[in-house]
This record gives structure tokens, C-alpha cells and sequence, in this order.
């Protein structure tokens, strides 16, 4: 009969592939919202120096929070590695604080305070612009301006992002709801045009779509490896703008997990000096210990550290009124 | 002769039959009682506040938009594909097949970022030929990139359908004093409605649930808020309200088909197999524009992406070695196969029910069937990582549950093929082999299988192609160390790093591309 000879091959391969997966027992699970491409060097630096066996699930930062909401206490994750404070603040309740000598590591306004999550790397908020399209004298002093008639239409953001989202959250605290709500509304006015993410909005950039952009600083300096010449540049605001705001990645252990030691070993040693080198050097990101080396790249972490205006990534738990005032102003 | 088969054989189905069907559509409901579980965790204003506002009437009319433009262009262009491969002597049919199948293979974020790529003054158009094309976007740019990787479901379809009616009702149409154009309309078409409206379910179902290709182009659909929702807000409670209510939309455009599909049935009646059909010769001009119009549909929807993912590749040749593109290719192909196996066996025993034994149970059960597909992916996933850690926690994170998950959200793709060869096979054989004392079984594997062994493997390719490049129910359903192609390449996307992630965007277009031509060949070389 013509259908078994079809299906058996096929079904020898499913029940091959049912079965053909060994388990292996793991030390450590991380659940990572971050790449492979930039965790797997780290990983396997740790299971050389802990001889540890670490397994990663990659997933999308938000997923992976969400998963652990519903896992509750019976989550297999002993870490998880979050792309914004956000997510973090959002499972905060599942993690168990971590030592003050791993918290003291990293500046106050870089960690959760009570301890329960640090910062591993930093990324500044800034602006991109189109060195092509952009006078000198049109270069913005503030993130406020970009609500001017000169930006009309010129400008894209991505208000459904994560670090766009946090940012207009230090933007409430710093301006204030009634301001921020102007602000946001004379955005929207002006013809800002919304995107999904960063890496879309410097894209378009380049494509001659629009002539700024309100991103993280890593991606263009991304593109820019792959080609010198990709005509987009990127610029901070005036010192102490709430344009120019520094965050963070960072790694909280959860209360669950069964071997604590090692989840604060992995949390630790990605605090070390190779790993925050790793981060400034391979990856185009901050170190967030101090005198780890800042790596060589434009702009410098002393300039954005300068530039950065004072907020408290604390501070920036109250993501339900951020969307709120975003679905008001009808962006989401 | 057209017979219409009425429901009114009265003879009970054979449990063989029964008890897995209705496991799948208890299994369905699963997804449906954990929204509705979460959902009365909410507070009743924020609801409100959430669902009830002028934006949401915005989103919805934007979905439907889309919904219809999607629909338009899909059939559009595999409307005349299907008839050109199957009834037309068009010069290397199966080579034309595989070339509009396989945009199947190629994932819906790639499709985007290609046409973003392809366009713009930094775009591939422009450095390679100079010329700056406008960058697709909102409602046009949705709808084809969505429309340039769905229309092959309703070629599948269309495919199925054409080759399967029995070519002896239209000659006797013809035969009868009717036009090319009367056969077409009064014979034809009405014998393709079953295939059509499932197809048109399939790709309508996925327009709506879309959300990856539709952020890329800045279309803000009914999806957008649901994902917002649990991905900005990390909240599964208010976007457990927001996926009622695209399920509740699905399900409506569900029983509206179902209504249309079950009004009539058509099969062939008669005696033989049904004579071998007369190819309509198309003549060098019209083998010159069939190629023509196989072959713009090719460039654009199969070209373009491998076009703009060689750019890419030769910006900066990062090629991952071969043992690690090989393993994360074989962790694919070990969750696609089987999840398309298992897909198209629980679609069977749904597909004989709704098709041999019409009952109010069977409609229900062909209904609740897709509506895995319906419910948004994150949702779903996150259904089964509950009940699975409530009831089977031996089975969470394992290659079984997700093999599961896989076969339940993807059955509806399988149903549909298998569905409509069923509506135009002779029941009379089934009858025939039952006289002959053959038990159910042996009637389903000696018979109908056979019947409808083409709409089988149709079925189980549309589950592999999707199962291949799936996402969010990968994230949280797979094992933990998982790393499919789709996972690898999601894990530089989400970095930025669109040119490391090339190659395994690459290998998936390849792969599946590769399955579905030899899955093509076996099919011809069996006709």
C-alpha cells in the first residue's frame, strides 16, 4: 500500500525524535530575555569556572516574565535575565534578595532596593538623527523640543517598546503626570511617527523615512560595525536631560530555585571584570561596576553618566500608569 | 450527476470514530477555560476602562481591513495558480507548484523585514540597483506581507479541490449546451465553496491572531493591544479579556462558515474512478504568460526574501558552523514531523464525522477544532503551561507537551484538506468495503485513506511549514535548552543583530522549502 510506504519513514523519524533527546540534569536554568548571540560566550565562561552545566531558555523578555507569573513556585528557573527593569519589577515579588556584597557592586540607582535584582550592563537613552537631513542648529536641546514645528513629522519613537516605556515612566517622574501628558500629546500632534522598536526606527533613518529617533544607544553603534558608512549618527541631549536617561539590564535569582548558591555564584560572576569587559567591549553596552573599564565607544560611558539626569530606576515601578497615559493619548 | 448526500444515513458513528474526536474538541476548550479562569481575576472597571473605549472600535475596523485585504489578494493570486497547475497544460506544472508553495516556508517577520529591507533609500533596491523604492507600511504593507506568505493555504486548497471533482460533471455540463464560463460558474465553483471558505478560515483566522509582521508595518490591529497588553504590562488578567474577545470574533467567523460549508454537500456519484481529465492546452503565448504570472509571484514572495537575506549574508558572512545549524535544524525537524503526524490523525476521525455523519455533535466538534488556531499563540501556551504544572507536571517543558500543543493549535490546518476530499469522495466504496463485512477501521485504512491520501499529506505539510517557524509557543512550551532554527534566529533578532540571524532565517526557508518539494515529488510519483 502506497500510504505505509509514505509514512513509515516519517513515523520512524517522530518516534526517533519522541525519544532521540536525552535529559540531561542541569545545575542551573536561566531563563534569558537577552540573545544568544551575547549570553552564550558569558555562559560558557561560567561553566569553565564553575564547572557548573548551565541551561539557557531564550525567549522574549516579556514572555519570559509573563511564563513565570504563571509558573509561580513551581518554575524550574533558578535565574532570569531581564533586557529592562520592567520586567524585573514585574516578578520581583518571585525573587529572593540577593547579598550586599553582590548589591553593593553596582551604583544605588542601578539595583532594586530591597535587594531583590542588580543591573548586569547599562544602555543610555538618546537620540538618532540623520547627519544628511539635520542641520547644526536643528539638533535638539531637550527631549521636550522635539514637539516643535522644526520636528514636525521628522521624528519616530516606539511606544510599545519596553525601554520606551520605561523611559516615559522617569519622564512622569521628573516632569510631573500633567506635563508629561502635554508633552505626549504635542508628540502626537506634531506627526510623531510610532515604530515597534529601536532597531526599526534607526532603519528608517537610513531609508530617509524620518530624521530622529528616540532609541538605546547600542543599536546603531551594531549597525555601524556592519557598515561604517550607515548614514545615521546619534547624539545625547543637554547635561541632565530626561532625554538622556541611563538604564539597565539586569538579573534577579528566584526564591524557587534549589540551588540558590550557584544562582548568586552566576549573578556574581556577572559582575566580575570579564564579564562587565565583555559587556562594554563585545556587546556596545555599559559596565555598571565602577572602574570595570567602559570599553571605547561613542558616546562614552563618563559622558553619558555625565549627561544622564538623576532618576532612581526604583523609581520607575508604575508601568500601569505609563500605559495608561499611553492608551489616553490613544498610542496604544 | 450531481448527487446532494443528505445527513440522513442514521447510522451511529463507530466509537473508533467518536471518542477521538471528541477528546480533540474537548482538548480545544482547554485554552477557553483558562482565559475565562484568569479573566474573572479582574477588576470589573479596569475591564471597562480596558475594553470599552473609542479605540478599540479603531482596532477592529482595522482588523477587518486587513482581514479583507488579505483575503483578496490571497485568492487573487491562488485562484489562477491552482486552475494553471491542475487543469491546464502548463510546461513543468510540479516545478510551478513547489515554486508557489514554498512561501509557505518562509516566516511571516522575515517576509516583513524583507520588504522593509527590499525598500528606502538604505534598502537592497537602492544599493544594488539604485532605485529607492516607498517602504511598505500600515494596511497596504500588512497586507502583503501577510498576503505573500498565506496565499499558498488557499492554493493548497484550491489544489486539493480541483484535482479531486470528478472531471465527468463538468464534461457533462459541457456536454449539456454549457459555456467554459456556465461550467465554471454553475459546476466549478460551487464545488470549490467547501475548499474556498476553509481556506479563506484558515488564512482570515491567522490574519487576525498576526502580530509580528503587522507591528513591523505599523498597521494597529485588534492583536496589537492583546500583545501589548501581556508584553508591555506583563499582565495575563485584562489580556485574558482582550483574548476573549478576539476568540469570540474567531469563533463568530467559525460558525458563519461552518453554516455555509454545511448547507450542501457535493460528491461524485456513478460508477468508475472517474475519467482521466482533458487539460486545457494553453498555446506558446499563454505558456509564456502562465510562466509570467508563476513566475512574478515567485520572485516576490519567495525571491525577495532570500533575496534580501544574500544582502545580509554578504554584509557581514558571520555563517554559523555546521554542527550547530545541524543540531539546531534536527531540534526543528524533531518537534515539526511529529506534531504534523499527530495533527493529521486527530484531524482525521473530525474530518469523517463532519463529512460521513452530519450530527449536531459533529458540527460542534468540527467548530471547537479550530478554535486552537483562533486562540492568540501566547494564550494558548500559556493554557497548556498551566494545566500541564496543575495536573501533569512530569510532562512540563517536555517534548511531548509541545508536540501536543503544536498538533492541537495547528489541527484546523490539517482538517481543512482533509475535510474537502472527503466532501467529494464517493461514500458509496465506504459503503461498498462496509457490505463487504470490513469493520470501521478496516474501512478507514483500506478505503477512505487512500481516497483522501493527498488532502492527508496536504494537511501534514501546512503543520510542518508552521510548526518549523513558530515562535511563542516555543518560548514557553519547549524544553528548556531547546533551540530550534526559529528560536536561534529569534535570539539575534531580538538583539538587533539582523545580519547573525540571516543564516538560520535562511536554513528555515531551505528546509522547509526542501520538505515540501520532496513531500510534492512522492505525491506526483503515487498519481
Amino acid at each position: 500500500m502506497p500510504t505505509t510506504r509514505l509514512s513509515s519513514p516519517l513515523l520512524t523519524a517522530a518516534v526517533l525524535a519522541g525519544l532521540g533527546t536525552p535529559v540531561v540534569a542541569q545545575d542551573l536554568v536561566l531563563y534569558s530575555g537577552r540573545g544568544e548571540s551575547l549570553v552564550a560566550p558569558l555562559i560558557e565562561m561560567f561553566e569553565e569556572q564553575s564547572g557548573a552545566d548551565v541551561e539557557v531558555r531564550y525567549g522574549g523578555t516579556a514572555e519570559l516574565a509573563v511564563l513565570l507569573q504563571e509558573e509561580g513556585e513551581a518554575s524550574p528557573a533558578d535565574v532570569f535575565w531581564a533586557q529592562d527593569p520592567g520586567a524585573l519589577g514585574a516578578v520581583g515579588d518571585m525573587f529572593a534578595p540577593l547579598p550586599e556584597d553582590i548589591l553593593n557592586r553596582v551604583p544605588e540607582g542601578l539595583r532594586d532596593d530591597q535587594g531583590r535584582w542588580v543591573a548586569a550592563s547599562g544602555r543610555a537613552r538618546l537620540f538618532v538623527y540623520s547627519p544628511d537631513r539635520v542641520s547644526d542648529d536643528e539638533m535638539p536641546a531637550s527631549i521636550t523640543d522635539l514637539t516643535g514645528d522644526a520636528y514636525a513629522g521628522r521624528v519616530g519613537w516606539a511606544p510599545t517598546n519596553g525601554s520606551f516605556q520605561a523611559h516615559l515612566t522617569a519622564i512622569r517622574e521628573e516632569l510631573g503626570e500633567d506635563e508629561t501628558r502635554a508633552w505626549l500629546d504635542g508628540m502626537v500632534e506634531n506627526d510623531t511617527q510610532a515604530y515597534s522598536n529601536n532597531s526599526s526606527q534607526v532603519q528608517a533613518i537610513a531609508d530617509g523615512e524620518i530624521d530622529f529617533g528616540l532609541v538605546n544607544h547600542y543599536y546603531l553603534l551594531r549597525s555601524k560595525e556592519a557598515d561604517p558608512n550607515f548614514p545615521v549618527d546619534q547624539a545625547l541631549f543637554e547635561d541632565g536631560d530626561i532625554g538622556n536617561l541611563l538604564m539597565a539590564a539586569g538579573v534577579g535569582v528566584l526564591q524557587s530555585s534549589d540551588d540558590q548558591e550557584l544562582a548568586q555564584q552566576f549573578v556574581s560572576f556577572l559582575l566580575s571584570d570579564e564579564a562587565q569587559a565583555y559587556f562594554s567591549e563585545d556587546n556596545h553596552e555599559y559596565a555598571v561596576v565602577e572602574g570595570a573599564g567602559s570599553g571605547n565607544q561613542e558616546p562614552s560611558f563618563e559622558e553619558v553618566r555625565e549627561a544622564a539626569p538623576d532618576v532612581d530606576l526604583n523609581t520607575l515601578d508604575d508601568l500601569e500608569g505609563t500605559l495608561n497615559l499611553l492608551r489616553d493619548a490613544g498610542l496604544l | 450527476m450531481t448527487a446532494q448526500i443528505k445527513g440522513g444515513r442514521r447510522r451511529a458513528p463507530p466509537a473508533i470514530l467518536t471518542a477521538p474526536a471528541i477528546l480533540v474538541g474537548a482538548a480545544m476548550i482547554i485554552p477557553v477555560f483558562y482565559l475565562l479562569l484568569r479573566a474573572t481575576e479582574g477588576d470589573p472597571a479596569t475591564v471597562v476602562s480596558l475594553v470599552v473605549r473609542g479605540r478599540t472600535a479603531e482596532l477592529m475596523a482595522n482588523t477587518a481591513a486587513l482581514v479583507a485585504g488579505v483575503l483578496a489578494l490571497t485568492t487573487l493570486i491562488a485562484g489562477p495558480l491552482a486552475w494553471l497547475t491542475t487543469r491546464t497544460a502548463l510546461a513543468g506544472r510540479g516545478l510551478a507548484t513547489l515554486l508557489v508553495t514554498l512561501p509557505l516556508a518562509v516566516p511571516g517577520y522575515v517576509m516583513a523585514y524583507s520588504l522593509i529591507g527590499m525598500s528606502g533609500h538604505y534598502g537592497f533596491m537602492n544599493q544594488v540597483f539604485g532605485w529607492s523604492l516607498p517602504r511598505p507600511e500600515g494596511w497596504l504593507g500588512a497586507t502583503l506581507a501577510l498576503g505573500l506568505y498565506t496565499f499558498p493555504y488557499v492554493f493548497l486548497n484550491l489544489r486539493v479541490a480541483l484535482s479531486t471533482l470528478d472531471p465527468s460533471l463538468e464534461e457533462s455540463a459541457r456536454a449539456l449546451g454549457c459555456t467554459p464560463r456556465q461550467v465554471f460558474t454553475r459546476v466549478t465553483l460551487p464545488h470549490l465553496r467547501p475548499s474556498l471558505f476553509a481556506s479563506w478560515l484558515v488564512v482570515g483566522l491567522y490574519t487576525i491572531g498576526d502580530f509580528g509582521a503587522v507591528a513591523l508595518m505599523r498597521y494597529e490591529v485588534f492583536s496589537y493591544a492583546l500583545y501589548t497588553q501581556y508584553v508591555a504590562a506583563y499582565d495575563r488578567i485584562y489580556a485574558a479579556w482582550i483574548a476573549l474577545i478576539l476568540v469570540a470574533i474567531a469563533v463568530s467567523v467559525i460558525w458563519w462558515e461552518g453554516r455555509l460549508r454545511e448547507g450542501t454537500h457535493y460528491a461524485r456519484t456513478g460508477v468508475g474512478t472517474g475519467a482521466a481529465r482533458r487539460l486545457v492546452e494553453l498555446g506558446p503565448a499563454g505558456q509564456v504568460a502562465a510562466w509570467g504570472f508563476v513566475t512574478l509571484v515567485a520572485l516576490a514572495a519567495v525571491g525577495l526574501p532570500i533575496a534580501v537575506l544574500a544582502f545580509w549574508l554578504s554584509a557581514e558572512p558571520v555563517l554559523p558552523s555546521l554542527p550547530v545549524l545541524g543540531r539546531a535544524f534536527w531540534q526543528s525537524v524533531s518537534v515539526a514531523v511529529p506534531s504534523a503526524i499527530l495533527a493529521a490523525m486527530l484531524a482525521l476521525p473530525v474530518a469523517v464525522l463532519a463529512v460521513r455523519y452530519p450530527s449536531p455533535l459533529s458540527r460542534l466538534i468540527n467548530r471547537l477544532a479550530f478554535v486552537g488556531y483562533a486562540v492568540p499563540p501566547i494564550a494558548f501556551a500559556l493554557a497548556f503551561v498551566f494545566l500541564s504544572l496543575s495536573t501533569a507536571r512530569f510532562l512540563y517543558q517536555s517534548h511531548i507537551l509541545l508536540i501536543l500543543a503544536y498538533s492541537l493549535a495547528f489541527l484546523a490546518l490539517a482538517l481543512g484538506p482533509i475535510r474537502s476530499a472527503l466532501y467529494l469522495a464517493r461514500p458509496s466504496l465506504e459503503e461498498a468495503a462496509r457490505s463487504l463485512g470490513y469493520r470501521p477501521l478496516g474501512v478507514l485504512r483500506h478505503v477512505t485513506f487512500p481516497l483522501i491520501r493527498r488532502s492527508l499529506i496536504s494537511g501534514m505539510v501546512l503543520v510542518f511549514v508552521i510548526a518549523m517557524k513558530e515562535l511563542p509557543i516555543a518560548f514557553l512550551l519547549a524544553p528548556t535548552g531547546f533551540r530550534s532554527l526559529a528560536i536561534t534566529m529569534f535570539s539575534r533578532t531580538s538583539e538587533g543583530m539582523l545580519v547573525d540571524a540571516a543564516p538560520y532565517a535562511a536554513a528555515i526557508i531551505l528546509f522547509s522549502g526542501l520538505f515540501v518539494g520532496v513531500v510534492l515529488r512522492q505525491e506526483g510519483r503515487h498519481d
